[in-house]
């Protein structure tokens, strides 16, 4: 399970590596950050680019700050980072509950957070992070810059927005507000596993009742989304189990789940239902 | 296609100097090209973890890596851990406890184990069997790798 | 002649295989390189069944770098692979598998084309560029399907095969019960650590041919080697160097194994093949897949009048070095510990569009005693009797033994269960992990709403096959002791075994002993290390060549120390008079130097400290053991977790604790990956599914309960010395039967589980089947 072959570039800042992936768009040249995900595609060939743009010496791009009131999370930021809350508050407490459940520990001393999303495999948990806390991603090329909205970006099954000559530069997600409160739950066969659905329960405790509340699907259809069904019922009401089981419903209700010979939709729907409910229940802890 | 880069590994110390593809993964360059063939190839697509060596002193999966990568850098592998004939704490826990069977997988889980204990040397039981989690084995059925890495690991903080 | 007191046997000595290992100093097939070798890589067929029309190798054959390309046409002069020498059955041989696919290719991975190359990555590209013109056929996916043909003319399925002893009719029309079961084991397999590989070297200088790789069975390999390749013995030497496990998977001859030495003598270079992980999915053996519809009959008491089965084997697109022998093993065991008076067992052999089917750990039994099992399970309910209490009444005593199975068919061996005390294991069992008071916890949490469950499997396993084996020891000049065998090691700590044994019976220094094994040109003959021979059989040949070797060094001693020989002892290599340990006393370097050829006192001795020794028998060794299992159901996501699992497993003798629980725990370890993980999938095209080990889910550490062992040694084995009996396949027999009878018991529905691996995704159907689905 040898790579084909491919020339290798090194550049040393993003001005750089856009430039490279604008000239070798065509012949199918692609960043390389982590690894994790890209490199096992290309060991079965079932990627083969013909230029790979190496971005881990670009020291630019390893930054991670506050910037107003969103949190920046650089193309080179390693899953590992967050091992440690990046930041005070519900979002940095979230972002290292989300992070155990990635992959394993050495998967995540090289993955990078901007990879994950680039990459866009529908089990992947800051995609369904990005998604459901509505996340702006920011896009580069030789062209210039652009900022597409979660919602936007995942497109399907590993593709996204982003244009052949585009490189994922920083992930921009909204501070929590600090009455914020979250619950996260994913079911997979082995730690460490992909997950086969997961979701994310973020809301604002406003004296005891619910308000913008985000329900996050991840893993069970081709990309995550937020469910606005099962938000519906939770906005407005207090904490409850009849109104999580509701929510859980609904949001079973909604989603177009993925099918293969071993998992019918009809088990991911289950998922959905038992994890959404899971979720608001550690969310209201 | 077939342009080949000069780069120098630093592995357990030592430098090498080879010349190499770019899509030559960096546990092949470790093996083939520097002759390092204690690092094992179990999957090739980084899932079992017998490719684990340290890379500046983080345990990584040199199967998802091109030798490339590594110029510069500084590697270990398990050919570095005993002290000439001293045996790492971690080596020894391995034998006294039957932590080995076919020993393929062996390799990996010394170096990850070490990678592990040398970042956090106070990690709690279930933290550091949550990180020995990510490697796999076929033979032992895990139990005497998880006795043997905490008696490292006890070991390693008293020394 | 004087034996030993118990010194070193049953010690937790710490392994002779150790130091390499674990420096990173080990020499497994990857790490073995010969000058100027080229790298060989496998052109697989992407189809499930095919008529091929055309090849073209002239693209690949261009590119820089290859040095040729083979098909079948190149070796049409080389045979298929053949089976075992005691195991050809003629019916059978249609069957067999060429080294590249001739006219046809049967399952996707089946080898079409050979690529030999300067290198790996180069051969690999290679292999892109040839193009197969093929004709797609229907395929057979499954062995339930109605027989296809393997070829014009020829059924796809190889052979009705069945076991019968006495009449079942008569039991199942006067049975008060009859309990009937449709069940269905998953196809896995051992998928050990590390891939398979072969290097062949031509050594022009004295025309040998030798394979480099080689594991499990060196000897039988070589004189198949012998045949196919029409070389002597003398001309073709396997080797084997370090392996990554085996399980049974590892070490039958195959297609890639031959190529190599062919591909060394025809291109007058090394030839290096290291499989890759994709291509082990695809290509090593596979097993296990049956679907069986069986039934057992009980009088009014709860006593077993009969046991019939009929099943479907799912043996692949080929027969290979096997045979018949896993329905074989299926069909022999299936009573397991229990005293069964008629029985007939009927196995559909079956080829499909997969990949081939041969032996993994306990072949055969971890599948019957699935089913055996599940029976019991759901008698004792019928009954409304104790699941313990109903296999107590059915289980074969102690003072039964020796125990005879005698089958009609002739051919089929007789199984002889040497020894045994099951109901006492079975009561010690219970006692020391507390069955009662579990049960009683279980049904505690049970009524707080948990899922959580206890189930248990009882079996006999087989170990320690004849009919004979030996070993060559010898002790130099410098007391370095050199144990010589046939024998082989995947892993499991053979080297200690045999060391063990050795220093015990010849009273040695386990630190200076050093065991060969796997290289057929030190020693002529040897059984290699399967189906749990090893301990018993070269372990037994390696005791009674010490204790020859023991002879003669008391011999010579005595005569050193002026005292009659058995008032002799030797401990740590050095010999004393028994009553006096702090007296006079010689080494055995002293007595292999006063042994040396031309020595003054040799007097009329052969020269030389050493002695070769055989152990012959006719009969094999029979360990048993009960398996036990809790698990936790959860109704939301249907995972079943194991909370704990217990063994009880009586040895004989045990030679190291510390190897046989290894070998236990484990063997329990794959076990649950085969009764809740582990599935090679095929689409009804006879697409595999599950070819990496994303999809193929191996237990990780987070899935493995702390095993909980129970060793005895109750029932030494009479037909060795040593009373040993082998402990490699006694950890993964009973374990899915132990798992479904706990998720039964978690559910509240005996008999739910017909199905391995119970995957969440099943589990959820069958909650909802019982009622229990959301």
């Amino acid at each position: 399970m040898k790579p084909a072959s491919f020339t290798y570039h090194a550049p040393a800042s993003v001005d750089e590596a856009v430039a490279l992936l604008g000239q070798y768009a065509d012949a199918d040249g692609r960043i390389l950050a982590g690894g994790q995900s890209l490199v096992p595609t290309m060991a079965f060939r079932l990627a083969r680019p013909g230029h790979l743009i190496d971005i881990n010496g670009i020291d630019a791009i390893r930054n991670i700050s506050v910037d107003g009131d969103a949190l920046v999370i650089g193309a080179g930021v390693r899953h590992a980072a967050f091992h440690h809350p990046v930041c005070d508050g519900p979002l940095g407490a979230l972002l290292s509950r989300v992070v155990q459940d990635i992959a394993h520990f050495p998967i995540r001393m090289r993955g990078t957070f901007c990879g994950s999303l680039a990459h866009a495999d529908p089990a992947s948990e800051w995609c369904a992070v990005a998604a459901t806390l509505d996340a702006t991603l920011v896009a580069k090329s030789a062209d210039g810059e652009r900022r597409i909205a979660a919602a936007d970006f995942f497109e399907t099954v590993m593709t996204t927005a982003l244009a052949e000559n585009e490189m994922l530069v920083e992930a921009r997600l909204p501070i929590l507000p600090a009455n914020a409160k979250f619950g996260f739950n994913e079911f997979s066969r082995r730690a460490g596993d992909f997950a086969m659905t997961m979701a994310l329960a973020v809301w604002e405790d406003d004296n005891g009742g619910i308000t913008n509340a985000r329900i996050g699907i991840g893993g069970a259809e081709d990309r995550p989304r937020r469910i606005a069904e099962a938000e519906a019922i939770l906005n407005g009401n207090a904490p409850s189990d009849e109104i999580f089981r509701a929510a859980a419903d609904a949001a079973a209700d909604v989603v177009d789940p993925m099918e293969d010979h071993a998992t019918p939709a009809s088990y991911r729907r289950d998922l959905v239902r038992a994890l959404t409910r899971r979720a608001c229940e550690q969310a209201n802890t | 296609m077939t342009e080949k880069h000069d780069i120098t590994l630093t592995i357990n110390g030592k430098d090498y100097q080879v010349s190499v593809e770019a899509r030559r993964t960096l546990v092949d360059v470790i093996r083939d090209q520097c002759g390092q063939t204690g690092t094992h190839i179990g999957c090739e697509h980084g899932v079992c973890g017998a490719c684990t060596i340290l890379l500046d002193g983080e345990p990584v999966r040199s199967c998802l890596m091109f030798g490339v990568q590594a110029d510069g850098k500084e590697l270990r592998t398990v050919e570095g851990l005993a002290d000439g004939d001293t045996l790492h704490p971690l080596q020894q826990a391995f034998t006294d406890h039957h932590a080995l069977q076919c020993g393929f997988c062996t390799p990996g889980f010394l170096m990850l184990a070490a990678g592990i204990l040398e970042k956090n040397p106070d990690i709690s039981d279930d933290d550091l069997v949550d990180a020995l989690s990510s490697n796999l084995c076929r033979c032992t059925g895990y139990a005497n790798i998880i006795t043997a890495v905490k008696a490292a690991a006890e070991e390693m903080r008293a020394g | 002649m004087a034996t030993a007191k118990k010194r070193v046997l049953g010690e937790r000595l710490k392994r002779l295989e150790d130091p390499p290992l674990i420096s990173g100093r080990a020499r497994f097939a990857d790490d073995i390189n010969f000058p100027h070798q080229l790298h060989m890589r496998i052109l697989r067929s992407p189809f499930a069944h095919a008529e091929i029309k055309s090849i073209e190798t002239a693209a690949a054959l261009a590119l820089p770098g290859v040095v040729a390309v083979w098909t079948h046409a190149d070796i049409a002069d080389l045979g298929p692979i053949d089976f075992r020498a005691d195991k050809s059955a003629e019916e059978l041989k249609a069957f067999r598998q060429y080294c590249l696919a001739k006219d046809r290719v049967r399952y996707v991975g089946d080898p079409v084309a050979a690529v030999f190359a300067e290198d790996p990555y180069v051969a690999e590209d290679a292999i892109e560029l040839i193009e197969i013109d093929a004709e797609l056929l229907r395929v057979i996916s499954d062995a339930d399907q109605e027989p296809g043909e393997f070829e014009p003319g020829l059924s796809s399925e190889a052979g009705l095969l069945t076991h019968t002893f006495g009449d079942i009719e008569p039991g199942f029309e006067n049975a008060h019960l009859v309990v009937e079961v449709d069940l269905r084991t998953g196809r896995h397999s051992g998928v050990p650590m590390e891939t398979r590989g072969a290097i062949g070297v031509h050594n022009k200088t004295a025309d040998t041919l030798e394979l480099y790789g080689a594991a499990k069975i060196p000897h039988r390999n070589r004189d198949t080697l012998v045949r196919m390749l029409d070389r002597p013995p003398a001309k073709i030497h396997l080797h084997e160097g370090h392996t990554g496990g085996g399980f049974g998977i590892r070490g039958e001859l195959y297609p890639e194994d031959v190529l190599v030495l062919l591909a060394a003598e025809r291109l007058g270079r090394p030839v290096k093949w290291i499989e890759d992980r994709q291509e082990h999915m695809m290509a090593a053996n596979q097993g296990r897949n049956q679907h069986h519809k069986a039934r057992l009959a009980f009088d009014a008491d709860g006593k077993i009048l009969a046991m019939a089965d009929e099943f479907w084997h799912d043996q692949g697109g080929y027969v290979r070095t096997h045979g018949a022998n896993v329905p074989n093993r299926t069909m022999c065991m299936l009573t397991g510990a229990y005293k069964v008076p008629a029985f007939r067992a009927e196995c559909h052999f079956r080829l499909t569009n997969k990949t081939p089917a041969a032996t993994y750990r306990a072949p055969g039994r971890f599948e019957s005693t699935f089913v055996r099992e599940r029976m019991m399970d759901i008698a004792a309910e019928k009954f409304g009797v104790d699941r313990i209490e109903i296999r107590r009444r059915n289980l074969i005593g102690g003072a039964d033994m020796p125990f005879r199975i005698e089958f009609d068919e002739p051919g089929v061996e007789t199984l002889l269960f040497d020894s045994g005390d099951y109901p006492t294991l079975l009561d010690k069992a219970l006692a020391h992990f507390k069955w009662d008071a579990l049960e009683a916890e279980l049904a505690e949490r049970r009524a707080k709403g948990e899922l959580v469950g206890c189930g248990l499997g009882i079996f006999v396993e087989e170990s320690g096959k004849g009919p004979v084996d030996g070993a060559r020891i010898s002790v130099d000049i410098n007391g370095d002791i050199e144990v010589l065998t046939g024998g082989a090691s995947l892993g499991q700590g053979f080297e200690t075994t045999m060391g063990q044994i050795t220093a015990e019976a010849l009273g040695a220094d386990y630190g200076k002993i050093t065991v060969i094994h796997g290289q057929t040109d030190r020693i002529p003959y040897g059984i290699g290390a399967h189906a749990a021979r090893a301990t018993v059989m070269t372990g037994s040949a390696v005791n009674i060549t010490a204790l020859k070797v023991r002879e003669k060094a008391l011999d010579v001693a005595s005569e050193m120390l002026q005292t009659p020989a058995d008032k002799l002892d030797i401990e740590n290599s050095v010999v004393f008079v028994a009553d006096n340990p702090s007296g006079p006393s010689v080494t055995l370097a002293e007595i292999a130097k006063r042994l040396m050829p031309g020595s003054k006192n040799l007097g009329d001795r052969e020269p030389n400290l050493a002695a070769e020794g055989f152990h012959n028998t006719s009969e094999s060794a029979f360990p048993y053991g009960i398996h036990f299992a809790v698990v936790k159901v959860d109704p939301d996501t249907g995972h079943v977790k194991v909370e704990r699992f217990m063994v009880a497993y009586d040895v004989g003798r045990a030679v190291n604790h510390m190897l046989l629980e290894g070998q236990l725990v484990g063997g329990c370890i794959q076990g649950i990956g085969g009764a809740l993980f582990e599935e090679f999938a095929y689409s009804k095209e006879g697409e595999p599914l599950a070819v990496t080990l994303a999809d193929y889910l191996l237990p990780t550490m987070d899935c493995a309960p702390q095993v909980e062992c129970l060793v005895t040694e109750d029932a030494p084995s009479p037909t060795n010395l040593l009373g040993i009996k082998g402990g490699g396949e006694g950890g993964i027999n009973g374990v899915a039967a132990a798992i479904a009878g706990a998720i039964d018991n978690a559910i509240g529905k005996v008999g739910a589980v017909t199905q391995l691996p119970v995957t969440p995704q099943r589990m959820k159907q069958i909650l909802r089947d019982a009622g229990q689905g959301d």
